[in-house]
Parts: C-alpha cells; structure tokens; sequence
C-alpha cells in the first residue's frame, strides 16, 4: 500500500469505527419521535463525510469540469439521495444505509486500487529485465555508467549475479549464464571467449569482458521490453468491444435510472421514495469499471506471462486470435529441425574402419566451405593436415576429388561415383548419402541430414492434446526426407519442395478452407477457426504476414521475420507454442469469466431493483464488489505453468 | 513529435479510455495513447503545436481523473 492508501484506509476505520457507535446509540429512547430521525440524520452525517468527502469533492469537480456521468457523481446522488429520502414522508429511514454505502463504496475503491497497484508492480517486476548500468574500465577502474552511452564496440564487464546489460561477443572468461528471463529455459547455458551474448541473461560464476555489437535501444532486452510495452496498444477485439460497450451502457442505465425514479411515481402515483430508491440503485450500477479494467488486466498480464517463458506475443488481438487456432503450419527447417547439417552415420564397407572413411572424406572436402563439408570437418575430430592434400578440384554439384597422402579419394553422390565408374549401393537412412571412394575402389558412404529438433515430437504432441486438430509441415526439400520427419513427428500432412511463393499458396489455401467451412456453418469471420505459421524468418516473412497468426523463431531468426511475425519464441523450441496456446486460451476463458460475471450481477441488481427486491448494498456489490472479484480474477492470466 | 510521460496516481480504465479519445479529438493530435496498466501517456503531434497540446492533455487528465497527474519533465 502506498501512503495515499494507506490513508484512506485509516480514514474508513475511523468512519467505521463511528458508524457503528452511532448505530449501537439508542437516541430513540433520548429523544421524540420526528426529532429522532433528525438527530439521527446529522449523526450519520459525520463518519458519512468523513469516509466520503474526497468522493463528493471530486463529484463537484467534475460538474465543474463538464463530466457528469463519472464514478464520483454517481456515487455522490446515491448516498445523497439516500439521506434526502428522509425528507419524504412515508419512506423507512435510509441515513445509516446512505452512510454505509458511501463505506462500503470506499472499502471496494481501496482494495481495487490495492490490486491493480499489485498487478501493475508485478508486470513491472516482471519487465524489471533491463539492467540500469554498465561497467567499463576507465583509467584502470571499473565505473558504472549509463548503458545508453556506451558505444557499440566498446568492452563492457559483467561480474557474476549482475545482468548483460548489452548485446555482445565475449572476449574474456567463461561462465555460465541464466537465459530465464530471455526463454524460460532453467538450465544454464555455457559460455566462453567468442561466444555471442544477448543482453537480459543473468551471469552466474565468471566475470566475462563482452564487446559490444549493439546499442543498448537495440539490444534483446531493449527490443523486448519495446515489444511487450507495446503489446498493450494493440487491443484485442474483445477489448475493444467491451470499451465501445462501456460508451453505451452507462448513459442507457443512468436514462433508465431516472425514467425509473419519476414517470411510475409521476403517472402511476406511486410512492416517490420506493421508485426514486430504485433508480439510485440503477445509478450505482451504471459504472462499467468492473469490465474496463478487468478485461485489459487479462490481456495483459496474459503477454506478460509468456514473456516470462520465451514467448513474446506482440498485442491482445494475437492472443486472442491463437486461442482460436485449429490449424498450425510449421516450416520445417530451422522450425522442427535445428537447420543445420550434420553427420548422422558412417557407413563403411566391411573390413574397414568408418574413421577412415570419415578422415579421408575430411581431408579431400578440407578447403571447401559448403555446409556439407562443414559438418564433414565438424564429425571429423582429428587434425587435417593440409600438406597431403594435392589436387583438389571440385566436381560441378557432384562432389570433390582429390590426392590424399597419395592416394586418389573421391567424395561425392550417386552420380559421381558412376562418372568414375565406381561400384557403389544405396543407403538405407533418408539424408544427403556422399559416398567414398579409396584409389577407384569404394570403402563407404556419410549420411548427413538435418537433425530434429529435440523437443519437437513433443511440440505437436503438445498441440494434438490442447485440441489442434491438423498440423501440417511445409518445406523445400525433398519429398523423401519431408515424409521421414513428418512420420516421425506425428505430422498430418506435408507439402515438398515448395518455392517460397508456393508456401504462401498452400496457408491461403487453408485459410480458404476455414472460411469456406466457417461460412457453411454460419461463423462470423471473427469466430473462425485460425490457421498459425511457425517459421524461423529464411524467406517466411511474406508467410509469417499472410497466416491468422505468425510465430517466427527469435533466436535463430532473421529481423525481417520479427518484425513480420505476431509472436515470437525466444529460444527456438517448438514446444513452446502449444505452452503459448494453451496461455493465450486460458486468458480468453478469463476474459470472458469477467465479462459474463459482471455482466451477469449487474443485470440481475438491475432487474431485481426494477422489482424493488434489492437494496442499495446489492448495488453497491454489483459495482466495487464485482470490479475487486474480477481484477482477481484477471491478475490469474499472468501466472505461467513452469515445464 | 512523439513523447512518452509518465503518470503518477491512479486512474481506471474507464477514465483512460475517455481521456484518451478526448485527447485524440485535439486539433493536430496525430495519436494519443493513455495505458492505465503501465501508467504511461504517449503523445505525437504536430511539432508547433506540440508544448500548447501538452498543456491541454494535461488540463483534459485533470478534468476527467484529478488524481492522476501527467509527470511532464
């Protein structure tokens, strides 16, 4: 609680306090009838304006400033004219109730306020990843300084417990850095000299000297923050309609509020104080701050919470739109697989050893940089020596030959080994297959092949239980290898060797479908189910742009997919998406939990004031009450289910 | 000219939203933005006009919500 707070709280207790000395006095016994209820009347009067006095001087400010319908003057009539009823003959005396609202009212007020203070402070602490300082060495000493000014380029150290404070490449020490904040990955990740760093990890044993690449408005953390700051302006249709809903609700009850306090009495000769009594509870309901509130409180802290696990969800309306998904489009590589060749067997003839295979292959691919030489080298452990390497000429697309230690080594596909006229055998492993062969004579072949992503299975496990229904992998490689992983992921459909146009052709085409589908059922365009794109951002940003949703890879992915996508994981693991589903469908059922309960009490103090069968403590629930349960309710959109 | 304040108080979302479209309304506003969740205000307008709106968002905060005041720096 803050001192403000803190004194209105103080200052209810005093009136409480008051209010209920007052009511235990018997002044009916002290003094005669009419008089009474006048001394009771001037009683009430004082813990009322003591609780109340900011609410009615507020009221009059608003009168003043031209706002008649706010929260303050509403309240202000209420009370008001539960004190005035007095002065009508026939009505039961209603001081101690006008006084009780005005408590009661204020009571709701504070504990509202308590909570989105509370929730605001947790989104805060959430967001509190931005380190406020960078050390640099100047004149021997280490001094903090603003990580605003320092240059890109420049070397900044980060000492264990503190945060990177800047995108960089580490040039000194080795440590071991918590990513938590940046992925929602637990396990500590390794780091030594050469090692790029991103800004937001936590540095838990060494100091680490880090040169930096970036600005700091340009590094993660910086962008993130950005980002999920941002994500509050782009509303969610929901959001949106509940604010065009509030423009309309209020004046309509305060319009049935006073039709309600004067024609019956006016027209019917019914009994002024009863109907007047009903249209100030129509009064007190006719605030909308249950819902205003509430309902981007979710949204929020819905973001907020995937922040927290490596998802970064760029407004509301993306949210929304993923609890409708039933269809989601994964890119294969770099998306399920890690995009990165390696060497998955060796298969050698017999008798010979598959490191030599694997050596000889290494030395004749030895001044290559194609990624299938690459992970030749990267399989092959031991050294090269380059000084027995002769001859190398590579062989359009097909492979390499070259004299190793004197011996002729030919590395390459099918082709190139009949070229030579090799006798060679296929493999049974889907993959690049480079054969091998020794002086004309074949000793084996290399299986390389973009290895699947660890968790991958489980992502579209994940996905199939939270009620997706089709998942379908796009890519440009060949149908063989597309049929593997698919079958092994558990996949219901793939589409290879797509052009990336083709890609864009073949999410329409789902698209289209839905709408078809949507539209022979009679769903609004609003309501129908979603298609998702999940890609790492290598030629998917017109993709990414095209689908309900676009979830790019963060890590791995290029900025132009960022920038395209709607949400993006920070760490690259696929499982994430069902995690941010499921976040984004439990903040929808929140949301609506909000809308209809509000809706719900309201109505129903409106109607059954209507038959004068509530009171003014009803009403009084129906407005505070309600707003203080559903901000409760709201603040569970931020708690995220670690793995 | 684009400019972030900062708000100190308390305000609902009710109350930011019709600030925000009272602001809005203000001749050579290009966007107004009140976010009662982060307690930020973000103005951009027109360069010449740009201190004289400042003064009158901060008047329009005052009227609707006098308890929550714009910290302009």
């Amino acid at each position: 609680m803050d001192t403000r707070q803190k004194r209105t709280r103080n200052r209810i207790a005093v009136a409480l306090v008051l209010f209920f000395i007052i009511e235990l006095l018997p002044i009916d016994s002290w003094f005669a009838s009419p008089t009474s209820v006048y001394v009771e009347f001037a009683l009430f009067l004082v813990p009322y304006l003591i609780a109340g006095y900011d609410v009615l001087g507020r009221a009059v400010h608003g009168i003043l400033h031209g706002q008649v319908l706010d929260e303050n003057f509403l309240m202000a009539i209420a009370t008001i004219g539960a004190f005035a009823l007095v002065f009508f003959p026939n009505s039961s005396p209603h001081m101690a109730e006008g006084a009780a609202v005005m408590l009661f009212y204020q009571v709701g007020e504070l504990f509202q306020s308590y909570a989105v203070g509370k929730s605001r402070k947790s989104i805060a602490a959430m967001m509190d990843i931005a380190p406020d300082y960078a050390n640099i060495t100047r004149d021997g000493e280490l001094v903090q300084v603003d990580p605003d000014d320092v240059a890109v380029g420049s070397q900044i150290v980060v000492k264990p417990g503190e945060r990177i404070p800047i995108d960089g490449v580490i040039v000194e020490g080795s440590s071991q850095l918590d990513t938590a904040a940046l992925t929602g990955e637990s396990v500590p990740r390794v780091v030594e000299a050469g090692a790029e760093v991103a800004s937001g990890c936590v540095n838990l044993t060494g100091v680490l000297t880090i040169r930096t690449t970036k600005p700091f408005g340009e590094s993660t953390v910086s962008r993130i923050l950005e980002l999920v700051e941002n994500a509050s302006e782009k509303k969610a249709r929901t959001e949106n309609f509940i604010t065009r809903f509030a423009r309309y609700y209020t004046p309509i009850v305060v319009g049935a509020a006073c039709a309600i306090a004067i024609l019956p009495p006016l027209f019917a000769g019914l009994s002024w104080a009863s109907w007047i009594e009903r249209g100030l509870i129509f009064l007190v309901v006719s605030c909308p701050c249950a819902l205003v509130i509430s309902v981007p409180l979710s949204f929020f802290g819905g973001i907020g919470g995937a922040s927290r696990v490596g998802v970064l969800v760029k407004g509301g309306n993306y949210l929304e739109t993923l609890a409708q998904v039933d269809t989601v489009v994964f890119d294969k590589t770099g998306t399920l697989t890690n995009g990165t060749f390696n060497v998955v067997a060796v298969h050698a003839e017999s008798g010979i050893d598959p490191d030599l295979v694997l050596s000889f292959a290494a030395h004749a691919e030895a001044y290559s940089d194609h990624p299938i030489a690459l992970s030749i080298k990267a399989a092959y452990a031991g050294p090269i020596d380059e000084e027995h390497i002769k001859d190398v000429r590579e062989q359009s697309g097909h492979g390499v030959k070259a004299q190793v230690n004197e011996h002729t080594v030919l590395v390459g596909n099918d082709k190139l080994m009949e070229e030579c006229d090799v006798s060679w055998h296929p493999c049974d492993l889907t993959g690049t297959i480079l054969h091998v062969s020794l002086d004309g004579d074949y000793i084996g072949h290399i299986v390389i092949a973009d290895v699947v992503k660890e968790d991958a299975a489980r992502a579209i496990e994940a996905l199939h239980e939270s009620g997706v229904k089709k998942t379908v992998m796009l890519t440009g490689d060949r149908a063989e290898v597309a049929e593997a992983v698919s079958t092994r992921l558990g996949i219901d459909e793939y589409h290879a060797q797509l052009l990336p146009q083709q890609k864009v052709e073949v999410v329409e085409q789902l698209i289209d479908d839905e709408q078809k589908r949507a539209h022979e059922h009679g769903q609004s365009e609003a309501k129908r189910r979603k298609v998702a794109f999940v890609g790492d951002g290598i030629n998917d940003a017109p993709v990414l742009t095209r689908a309900d949703v676009g979830i790019a890879m963060g890590a791995m992915g290029s900025d132009a997919a960022i920038e395209a996508a709607d949400i993006v994981l920070m760490d690259d693991k696929p499982s994430r998406i069902a995690t941010a589903v499921h976040i984004a469908r439990k903040t929808m059922r929140i949301v609506w939990q909000n809308i209809i309960f509000a809706l719900g009490v309201k109505f129903a103090v409106l109607i059954l004031a209507v038959f004068g069968l509530a009171n003014m403590w009803m009403a009084v629930f129906a407005d505070v009450g309600v707003a203080c349960i559903a901000i409760v309710n709201a603040m569970r959109s931020m708690r995220v289910p670690k793995e | 000219m684009r400019k972030v304040y900062k708000l100190e108080g308390d305000i609902c979302g009710n109350c930011a939203a019709k600030i925000q479209d009272k602001i809005n309304k203000l001749d050579g506003v290009n966007s107004a933005k009140v976010n009662f969740l982060t307690l930020k205000f973000t103005l951009d307008a027109d360069d010449d006009k740009f201190d004289d709106l400042v003064k009158q968002s901060v008047r329009i905060f005052d009227d609707i919500e006098p308890t929550c005041t714009v910290l302009v720096k």
